[in-house]
C-alpha cells in the first residue's frame, strides 16, 4: 500500500485538517480580500500575525513530530518538500504576488469562497484554475 | 499609556487577537494532517494535481502529482466544510461579498495560480510550510511575492 493510500482514518484527518485550515482562515478574515489588500497598504498588520502564527505551529511540527514520533501516528514516512532556489521559483513568486496584489486573493481563500458562499470570490478561484492549467500546459516538465 | 497600548490599536485596528487565533488554528490544521499522515499541506499543489484526471501530458503525469491528487482534494474539501462551519457559526449563515472589481479577481486570480505553480507554492505553502520547514529559498520567494503584492495593491490604489 503507498504511503499516500487513503484510508478511512487518512481521510478523516485530512478533512479535519482541512476543515482548520478554513475556518482559521475565515475567521482570521483572510477571506475578505479587503483585509489582505488592507495589509498589503499598511493599513494593517494582521496577516503577519495568521502567517507568523500558522508557521510557529508548522514549524513545531515539521522540525519536531519527526524527532518525538518517528513515524506519522496513521503509517508512511513524514514526508519532506524541499523548496529550490532558482529562476522559476523568482519569477513564480514574482507573478504570484502581482495576482495576490491585485485581486487580494490566494488559493485556500479561493477555495475557503465555496463555503462562505462569496461567489464574487469564484471569478478569481476560476482564474486560479486556469492560471494553472496554463502553467500546465506550457511547462517544460 | 504604554507603548503597547498606543501601538497595538495603530498596528491592528481591527483587533489582533482574531488574527492570530486564526493563525493557529491553520497551523493547528497543518500540524495535524503532518502528525497523522505524513503530509506537507500546502494549498496551490491541488490546483496541479486535479488536473491530471484529465490531461496525459507529462507535467501532470509526475508522480508527486499523481501520488497526492486524492488527498489534496479532500484537504480542499475541508476547507470548504471548515469556511462553511464558519459561516453558520460566526457569520449567522450570511454569504460573503466583496467589493473588489471582477476583473481585478479573474486576472488577478490568473496570475496567483500561474505564479504559484510556477514558483511551486502559495502564500501557505512558502509562506506556513517552507518557512515552518526553515528553507530558505521559500523565505525569498515569500519576500518576492510580498514585495511584488505591496507595489501591485499600491500601484492599483493610485490608478
Amino acid at each position: 500500500m503507498s504511503p499516500n493510500t487513503l484510508t478511512l482514518p487518512k481521510t478523516l484527518v485530512t478533512l479535519l485538517a482541512g476543515a482548520l485550515f478554513g475556518f482559521g482562515l475565515s475567521l482570521a478574515s483572510m477571506i475578505q480580500p479587503e483585509v489582505v489588500l488592507g495589509f498589503l497598504r499598511f493599513q494593517d498588520w494582521g496577516l503577519m500575525l495568521v502567517m507568523g502564527g500558522a508557521a510557529c505551529l508548522a514549524m513545531l511540527a515539521y522540525k519536531g513530530f519527526p524527532r518525538w514520533f518517528g513515524k506519522p501516528l496513521l503509517g508512511g514516512e513524514f514526508q519532506t518538500q524541499p523548496a529550490q532556489w532558482n529562476r522559476q521559483t523568482v519569477v513564480g513568486a514574482a507573478i504570484f504576488g502581482i495576482g495576490w496584489g491585485l485581486s487580494g486573493v490566494c488559493p485556500g481563500p479561493a477555495i475557503a469562497a465555496l463555503g462562505t458562499g462569496n461567489t464574487d470570490i469564484l471569478w478569481a478561484l476560476g482564474g486560479i484554475v486556469l492560471g494553472a492549467l496554463t502553467h500546465g500546459l506550457t511547462a517544460r516538465s | 499609556m504604554t507603548v503597547i497600548d498606543t501601538l497595538l490599536p495603530t498596528l491592528f485596528p481591527f483587533g489582533w487577537q482574531h488574527y492570530l487565533l486564526g493563525g493557529l488554528t491553520i497551523g493547528a490544521g497543518v500540524a495535524l494532517l503532518y502528525l497523522f499522515n505524513g503530509w506537507v499541506g500546502g494549498m496551490s499543489t491541488v490546483f496541479s494535481s486535479s488536473w491530471s484526471w484529465l490531461f496525459k501530458r507529462p507535467f501532470f503525469r509526475q508522480e508527486r502529482f499523481l501520488n497526492s491528487r486524492h488527498w489534496r482534494l479532500v484537504y480542499a474539501a475541508g476547507v470548504v466544510l471548515g469556511a462553511l462551519f464558519w459561516r453558520l457559526s460566526l457569520a449567522d449563515g450570511q454569504a460573503q461579498t466583496t467589493s473588489v472589481p471582477t476583473w481585478q479577481l479573474l486576472v488577478g486570480g490568473f496570475l496567483a495560480g500561474y505564479g504559484a505553480r510556477l514558483g511551486n507554492g502559495c502564500t501557505s505553502g512558502h509562506g506556513i510550510c517552507g518557512l515552518g520547514s526553515l528553507q530558505l529559498p521559500s523565505l525569498g520567494a515569500v519576500l518576492t511575492f510580498m514585495g511584488t503584492a505591496f507595489l501591485t495593491a499600491n500601484l492599483m490604489r493610485l490608478a
